[in-house]
């Protein structure tokens, strides 16, 4: 049955061949005929020779013996490889997640808050009078500073996302233009001129309508990123552990063979090749597993305590800035509709959405360690509302100084209310941080050994296949 | 209304009072909507147009285009839809209700602003409002409780002036209220005590002119819904003078701004060339940039009057009785420390008009 095939084979395999070779010895062959006839079967030529020599293999036990031992530790190299590979790649997203992408939304979120608070600084500093206090004045020269610092940062760390590089070019445009308005603010209100509240307001809306929106949208592109990164690290490596079921079934099989044909249950090269692989594939499954529930708490109490306690400290700081800026405009700028106060109203807006947040991380507060610094924020924030209402009663009532006092002056304002729910936010936010942290590194931890434990066994695992193949092999000879 | 002082956002009034007051509702639309507004406007617009045919109206004539600077005019601008809204109740100095209750109090209670500079401002150094409104309220607290101590201020914002008088939260109201038609139903005015007008502000040196041509191609900087922003509106002159999203939330506030003051911030950094608005409030600006004066004449005619609630008559009269005094030589006197230098040439206060 093997030789009919064979046949046609052999006859197209040897002719030209001879034909080649045969040239000077066939003079009457038409010499322009031979060459066309020759070349081409060079390369069909060889292969065919080894679909004939394995062809010819297949027909005997060594020769089948050969190839399955050829095939198996292809395969468990295979397999090794690729579950090195592949999880070499969940390792470096996961440790992308831990050491770039969590650092960069920090980071982002860091020139958000600085930005904020340079803008309440400012406002404080502008409505204590033409004496700033100089506290004030550093912490408004520390945020544009942070912010400077960290946007080149960002800008290093972004490597071409269109969309943060877009923002940080805003980001980099709009800043001098802001600090330039404040300093004007701040010359002409030495001076004791009003038109330092229209500067400080030209400020504070190039800060609310170009500054802060870049800002929140280079947080938002940078935490996607982060998001992304994490989704990478998690995915199941497929691949892998398609190739481990397929290898262990190859294995079993083999191994089946070897029992049925020579009725010895264990070939030791084969056992040592399939208990690679097992190893393998349960320390792929194991450590995937440990790197996604460290990645899914470091998502789940990390993250997104992140991302609401920071919706919570820059409303907080809007509603501060607005604060302020009720009293330096003093009933000078209306709301569109011409009814309200504009900044009393934004102050109401941001206070809700403070409110909020706060509720929405308590929530999401897994122990008391996160829960104690957001009831302390959530009490303060109470007490600012309280003092703010008061204050707002005053300046109703014309008593411009009594309101100022209430909200920047010596003892019980709002601005102290407002610095202990900045403080109390901060420290949730360094909890939630360490959290993250911790999580995630575990995540990360896991996946660490198992490319290189991988390849080694996958070539262990190779080898033993080899080994007991040989051995099966070396009772032919 | 979105100006911070009175006169930025009040109706100014020309010549053509007539077709002035017919715009007027028109012009507050902008950016409102509403079907509400629709209605009033459609009313008063009605009502302010057929009025003067009712009285027989000179406006009968049709309305003139604007003739430019009109000033010499002004006095003679009453065939407005109510005639005469400056006048006001004769002189006296007896008392009544709310004067008593005043002097039980034993304080007067004035609304004011705290943020035009030389009109009603509070100093940052002294702590103190300080202005041409403040020194006519002391005198009038001076009249009528003996002493200038003996008052109060409470600064209050300009949608609320009002209100305020309505709830007796103030006794009277000196905070450059323009006087027109639509107030004097609210409030009781006392006679014209300063007559302001629309001018334009500019940096000094040879360009810009006045309100004419030389505006040609310039960027001009006015508030939200004033007075000078609708008479930019009716005759350009050439300049650019609206954002490209007015009225909308994407509104950069670049050549309208919420506050007459902002116009001063956008002219020092180059943003704008010029600014339109009452030259009370533009003397305020010029007194705190020296590189940037008045050009040309006003070329709208209002009067500040002092407000008090309506019907407290007594009030108003004994107003009336101290600023025929006051016109006597103490307010040139406050004239000459708060706005000559920025505002000259102003010989003396409007005449008194009454009922």
């Amino acid at each position: 049955m093997t030789y009919p095939p064979n046949a046609p084979a052999s006859a197209q395999g040897t002719a030209p061949a001879r034909a080649g070779t045969g040239v000077p010895a066939q003079p009457s062959v038409a010499p322009a005929a031979a060459p066309p006839a020759a070349a081409p079967p060079a390369g069909p030529g060889t292969w065919a020779e080894v679909r004939e020599r394995l062809r010819r293999a297949a027909t005997t036990e060594p020769g089948r013996l050969q190839i399955l031992g050829a095939v198996l530790a292809l395969l468990v190299v295979a397999f090794g490889t690729v579950t090195a590979f592949e999880v070499a790649d969940r390792a470096s997203s996961a440790d992308d997640v831990v050491s770039r992408s969590q650092p960069l939304s920090s980071d982002a979120a860091a020139i958000y808050r600085s930005l904020a608070d340079a803008d309440t600084a400012a406002a404080s500093a502008f409505l204590a009078g033409a004496q700033e206090p100089p506290d004030v004045q550093k912490r408004y020269a520390d945020d544009i500073a942070t912010a400077s610092r960290l946007l080149v940062k960002a800008a290093a760390g972004t490597e071409g996302s269109a969309e943060s590089s877009r923002e940080i070019a805003t980001l980099n445009e709009q800043l001098p233009r802001y600090t330039g308005l404040i300093e004007r603010a701040r010359a002409a209100n030495r001076q004791g001129l009003p038109l330092g509240g229209a500067y400080l307001r030209y400020a504070n809306g190039t800060m609310t309508t170009e500054l802060l929106p870049a800002a929140e949208r280079l947080y938002e592109a940078e935490t996607a990123r982060l998001s992304q990164d994490d989704q990478d690290a998690r995915d199941w490596p497929f691949l892998s552990l398609a190739l481990g079921i397929l290898v262990l079934a190859v294995l079993v099989w083999a191994q089946r063979r070897t029992y049925a044909r020579t009725n010895r249950v264990f070939n030791q090269g084969l056992v040592a090749a399939t208990a690679a692989s097992v190893v393998v594939l349960l320390w792929l499954l194991a450590a995937h597993g440990v790197a996604r529930a460290g990645l899914n708490e470091a998502r789940e109490h990390g993250q997104d305590s992140l991302r609401v306690l920071t919706t919570a400290r820059i409303s907080s700081l809007k509603a501060r800035a607005n604060e302020n800026l009720t009293l330096v405009a003093r009933g000078a700028v209306l709301t569109d509709d011409g009814k309200n106060d504009k900044y009393e109203t934004d102050y109401a807006s941001s206070m809700n959405a403070l409110v909020d947040a706060l509720a929405q991380a308590s929530e999401l507060a897994d122990d008391d360690a996160g829960r104690d610094p957001l009831a302390a924020a959530a009490e303060r924030t109470a007490q600012w509302q309280e003092r703010h209402k008061d204050a707002r009663a005053k300046d109703d009532a014309g008593d411009f100084e009594g309101a100022r006092l209430r909200v920047v002056g010596p003892k019980d304002t709002t601005g102290q209310s407002f610095d202990q729910v900045d403080a109390a936010l901060k420290r949730a936010l360094d909890h939630e941080q360490s959290e993250f942290t911790r999580a995630a590194e575990g995540g990360r931890g896991a996946l660490t050994a198992l490319p290189l434990g991988a390849a080694a066994l996958g070539v262990l695992g190779a080898v033993g296949a080899v080994l007991g193949i040989n051995r099966r092999l070396s009772e032919y000879r | 209304m979105r100006s911070g002082v009175d006169g930025a956002g009040m109706p100014g009034r020309r010549p053509d009072g007539r077709a002035r007051s017919t715009r007027r509702p028109l012009g507050r639309l902008r950016g409102w909507g509403g079907v509400a507004a629709m209605a009033v406007a459609c009313g008063l617009t009605a009502s302010l147009t057929l009025l003067p045919l009712a009285h027989g109206g000179r406006g009968d004539s049709g309305p003139p285009e604007v003739t430019g600077p009109g000033v010499g005019t002004g006095v003679h601008v009453k065939a407005d839809s109510c005639e005469n809204p400056e006048a006001s109740l004769r002189p006296s100095g007896a008392d009544g209700p709310s004067i008593d209750a005043i002097k039980a109090r034993g304080k007067l209670v004035v609304g004011v602003d705290q943020n035009s500079f030389r009109w009603g401002y509070r100093n940052p150094d002294k702590r103190v409002i300080e202005g041409f409104d403040i020194d006519l309220a002391k005198a009038i607290a001076k009249d009528i409780l003996g002493s200038e101590e003996h008052i109060i201020f409470r600064a209050i914002p300009t949608n609320q002036r009002i209100a305020a008088l309505e709830s007796g939260k103030v006794d009277l109201v000196v905070r450059t209220m323009t006087i027109n038609c639509k107030r004097i139903q609210q409030v009781a005015f006392s006679t014209a005590y300063f007559q302001a007008g629309q001018q334009v502000l500019a940096p000094k040196g040879p360009g810009i002119t006045g309100y004419d041509s030389s505006l040609n191609g310039k960027r001009v900087c006015t508030a939200e819904g004033s007075t000078a922003y609708e008479a930019l509106e009716k005759n350009p002159f050439g300049a650019v003078f609206q954002d490209e999203h007015d009225g909308t939330k994407d509104d950069k506030d670049l050549l309208t701004v919420p506050n007459q003051l902002d116009c001063l911030a956008r002219l020092q950094l180059g943003e704008v060339d010029a600014v339109v608005t009452d030259n009370a409030l533009a003397a305020g600006q010029a007194a705190q940039d020296p590189a940037v004066e008045l050009k040309g004449e006003p070329f709208t005619t209002e009067y500040y009057g002092v407000a008090a609630k309506l019907g407290n008559d007594d009030l108003v009269r004994r107003v009336n009785q101290i600023l025929v005094q006051y016109r006597q030589g103490a307010w040139t006197k406050a004239y000459d420390k708060w706005l000559k230098a920025d505002l000259p040439g102003i010989s003396g206060p409007p005449a008194p008009k009454y009922k």
